[in-house]
């Protein structure tokens, strides 16, 4: 079985076909992820680079991870600043890195967009760590793994993805991707916090909480980004807390089975409680698990590895 | 004196010599489109010392002219005007020189353009006006230098319209940027009218559009890209002309973009203010759904807006509420364009050599404007609005005439523009018609054959 995509740039337009054998990959890595030893060949003699132009601690890590356990030679790359900035511009950094005869990059960039840009200007494969507020699909990818791992099904299940949908590309590639799976998706946040013209996404959108997680499979928080509140987005954290942070009152409402999900890292008392975020519907932890399988999965079907 | 310039497609610009006198010469078989003399005819238009001599149903007898240029099956025209251009000179040659840029201009058959004052130093004062206006003596096409609004561009203090204006300045403008301080444009508008010049307005509330980088729309939400609302061009569209309607100056709003900025006008218009309006040719036949792909090259500011303000733009033009097309050419070198990534990419694209394609393939073949119409948005109103008296075929102007091949195909390469930049939204574009010849003051600047 193989992709039909060459790169993995978002899940917009991206098959329920495509979704599955990540998926089902994903599935196998995390078998050999619970060995003794996790290392397999697959990907041996290639070599990624980790183009990090924002900081990420966890996406890199997952990501470095899940080429080692391939057997593939990571090599990083961070920049603080814009290309622009160091006086470097993107096209150029990208052939330069290029013409060490590498195989693939993955790369997050605070420009949406970037990761298109890169195919445009080298052969090698393009994977997409986050791009802006566009996408972060093998997020959305590990997210939908996890789902399917507590709940045994996409198909039908109701989803709300609550916080600042506006500049998440958590939101957007789930959108996507929980589309193509004939998931039932809400986003919702307050409406400074949602995109004025929703309908450019397959899913609806509301500012009410309550009727976003009524009868809601999975809940996902996204993380708020405090410095929203100087831009005027949002008046008080007391006030976001209230009204779009999920404690155990609204835990209450919930399906008891409900799958609590969160991208990371969590603000601790602003957008979830720290005794929802440790409780038993949590699977926040297991995300990150299946982080380094998704990737594994995605780089191993695009990185052209060999079955052992 | 230098020698022409050619390209592989048959074009060729002639460097003008004014030392040499000009030559006399009849157009027959043409037809002749001057709005300004209510005249669509098959005509003679005789050129004598640099003027129109006459123009006639019968060659005059009493005229032997050292040429005679055949123009059947094509138009002749008043030289077109574009109102709305950035020259880049002085201080960004490397991407567009007036030399350099006056050579796109004639090959897209202009022989006016009104240069935005945005470069480096910014035009306002009087010596800055005045080099604009000698580099343009010896260039293929006129220059009508536009000034600042506000020293340096500013938004803090009026620059000295006077001076600029004895100078040679026929308007003034902080394009690429509104006036914030609504205190101070109405100072300026007020200031202006002494005069008689139009205050062109670049209408954007910056509050609403800071950070942005596309059309705030369904397109945005899909790419993530920070959007730039409509009403921060609209808000501010509405603002001046409530301070033109109250300060009783005149302005012409630059680039619209969108359906509510064309509302406006026209309901300003019904009301009797003294406003005139323009839009460029990519507001004209593309959308936001052109940057799906996060293209450079369909980036620029006002951004492209939705299909339904594409639609709206286009019945302004056919009902009389935008006076003029303009291509506002803003040209970038590859490296603030194609080399980096969206949100990094300069705003802006080159217009000058696709303008007439685009206006006669987009609007006259498709009967949305009639021949005239379009002569008089591409040639007298912008002369009007800018008071050059040009814009007219009349006895005894300066010959300035552009001769259009309204049929000839022809497909956009920017390898072969006279433009030093390529940054242009409608590469690969098969257009219909284009301009075979541009005469400035009786001398023949370029030539286009049908290849």
């Amino acid at each position: 079985m193989a992709l039909s995509i060459q790169h993995l740039l978002g899940l917009e337009g991206v098959s329920k076909e495509d979704i599955i054998l990540i998926l089902d990959t994903a599935d196998g890595f995390y078998s050999i992820l619970q060995r003794a030893i996790k290392q397999v060949p697959t990907l041996r003699g290639k070599t990624v680079v980790n183009l990090f132009y924002e900081t990420s601690t966890r996406t890199r890590l997952s990501f470095e991870l899940a080429e080692k356990r391939l057997s593939a030679n990571p090599i990083g790359f961070t920049a603080q600043q814009s290309s622009v900035k160091k006086g470097e511009n993107l096209r150029d950094t990208i052939r330069n890195i290029e013409a060490m005869k590498i195989d693939m990059v993955v790369v997050r960039h605070s420009s949406p967009g970037v990761p298109l840009f890169l195919t445009q200007v080298t052969d090698a494969v393009i994977v997409n760590a986050g791009d802006g507020s566009h996408e972060h699909p093998t997020q959305a990818l590990l997210d939908m793994m996890t789902i399917r791992q507590k709940l045994g099904r996409l198909a039908g299940l109701k989803v709300a993805i609550v916080g600042d949908i506006l500049h998440s590309r958590v939101a957007r590639s789930n959108a996507w991707g929980m589309s193509a799976m004939g998931m039932d998706v809400t986003l919702c946040g307050p409406p400074t916090m949602l995109p004025q013209h929703p309908e450019g996404l397959p899913v609806k959108t509301t500012d009410n909480i309550d009727q976003a997680i009524q009868g809601a499979d999975v809940v996902m928080l996204l993380r708020l980004q405090l410095e929203r509140q100087g831009a005027g987005l949002f008046p008080s954290i007391r006030e976001y807390r209230e009204r779009y942070g999920l404690d155990l009152d609204k835990v209450a409402k919930l399906k008891p089975d409900v799958v609590i999900m969160h991208p990371g890292p969590i603000n601790r008392g602003i957008e979830l409680a720290s005794n929802v975020a440790d409780g038993p519907r949590s699977v926040i932890l297991d995300q990150v698990t299946n982080g380094v399988a998704v990737r594994m999965a995605v780089l191993y079907l695009l990185g052209g590895g060999v079955e052992e | 004196m230098s020698e022409p310039v050619t390209r592989e497609n048959g074009q060729t610009i002639f460097p003008i010599d004014r030392s040499a006198p000009a030559p006399s010469f009849i157009i027959i078989n043409g037809r002749v489109i001057d709005p300004a003399n209510d005249t669509d005819d098959f005509l003679c238009v005789a050129v004598e010392n640099g003027r129109i001599r006459s123009v006639t149903t019968h060659p005059p007898s009493n005229f032997s002219p050292e040429k005679t240029i055949d123009a059947k099956g094509k138009w002749v025209v008043p030289g077109l005007f574009d109102m709305h251009v950035h020259l880049r000179e002085p201080g960004r040659e490397d991407r567009e020189t007036i030399e350099t840029g006056t050579r796109a201009a004639s090959a897209g058959g202009f022989t006016a353009v009104a240069c935005m004052p945005n470069t480096t130093p910014a035009l306002d004062e009087e010596s800055k006006i005045r080099y604009v206006i000698q580099r343009g003596d010896e260039s293929t096409c006129r220059i009508f230098p536009i000034g600042c609004i506000t020293k340096n561009l500013d938004g803090q203090e009026l620059s000295p319209m006077g001076e600029m204006v004895r100078a040679g300045a026929r308007g003034v403008s902080d394009d690429g940027k509104s006036v914030r301080k609504s205190s101070l444009m109405r100072n300026a508008l007020n200031y202006a009218k002494s005069f008689g010049i139009p205050v062109m307005c670049h209408c954007e509330d910056h509050d609403l559009s800071e950070g942005g980088h596309m059309n705030e729309g369904q397109v945005s939400t899909r790419l993530g890209v920070r959007g730039i609302p409509s009403i921060s061009e609209e808000i501010c569209v509405a603002r001046d002309i409530m301070l033109a309607e109250y300060t009783g100056a005149r302005i012409h709003i630059c680039h619209v973009s969108t359906a509510g900025s064309v509302q406006i006008i026209r309901e300003a218009k019904k009301r009797g203010v003294r406003v005139t309006a323009e839009t460029c040719p990519h507001y004209i036949i593309l959308s936001d759904e052109s940057l799906l792909t996060y293209d450079t090259h369909k980036k620029m500011n006002p951004p492209l807006r939705t299909a339904r303000d594409r639609t709206a733009v286009v019945a302004g033009l056919a009902d009389g509420t935008i006076d003029v097309i303009a291509s506002d050419h803003a040209p970038h070198v590859s490296e603030d364009k194609k080399d980096v990534e969206f949100d990094a990419a300069s705003f802006g694209v080159i217009g000058l050599e696709t303008m007439l394609g685009v206006v006669l393939t987009y609007l006259v073949h498709k009967d949305i404007l009639l021949p005239v119409d379009m002569v008089e948005k591409m040639s007298l109103t912008p002369h009007k609005v800018l008071g050059t008296g040009g814009g007219t075929l009349s006895k005894g102007k300066p010959a300035d005439i552009t001769i259009i091949d309204p049929d000839a195909p022809w497909t956009v390469d920017s390898r072969r523009f006279f433009s030093k930049s390529r940054n242009t939204a409608f590469e690969g574009l098969s257009l219909t018609g284009f301009a075979c010849t541009t005469i400035l003051d009786g001398r023949v600047v370029f030539e286009r054959s049908r290849r």
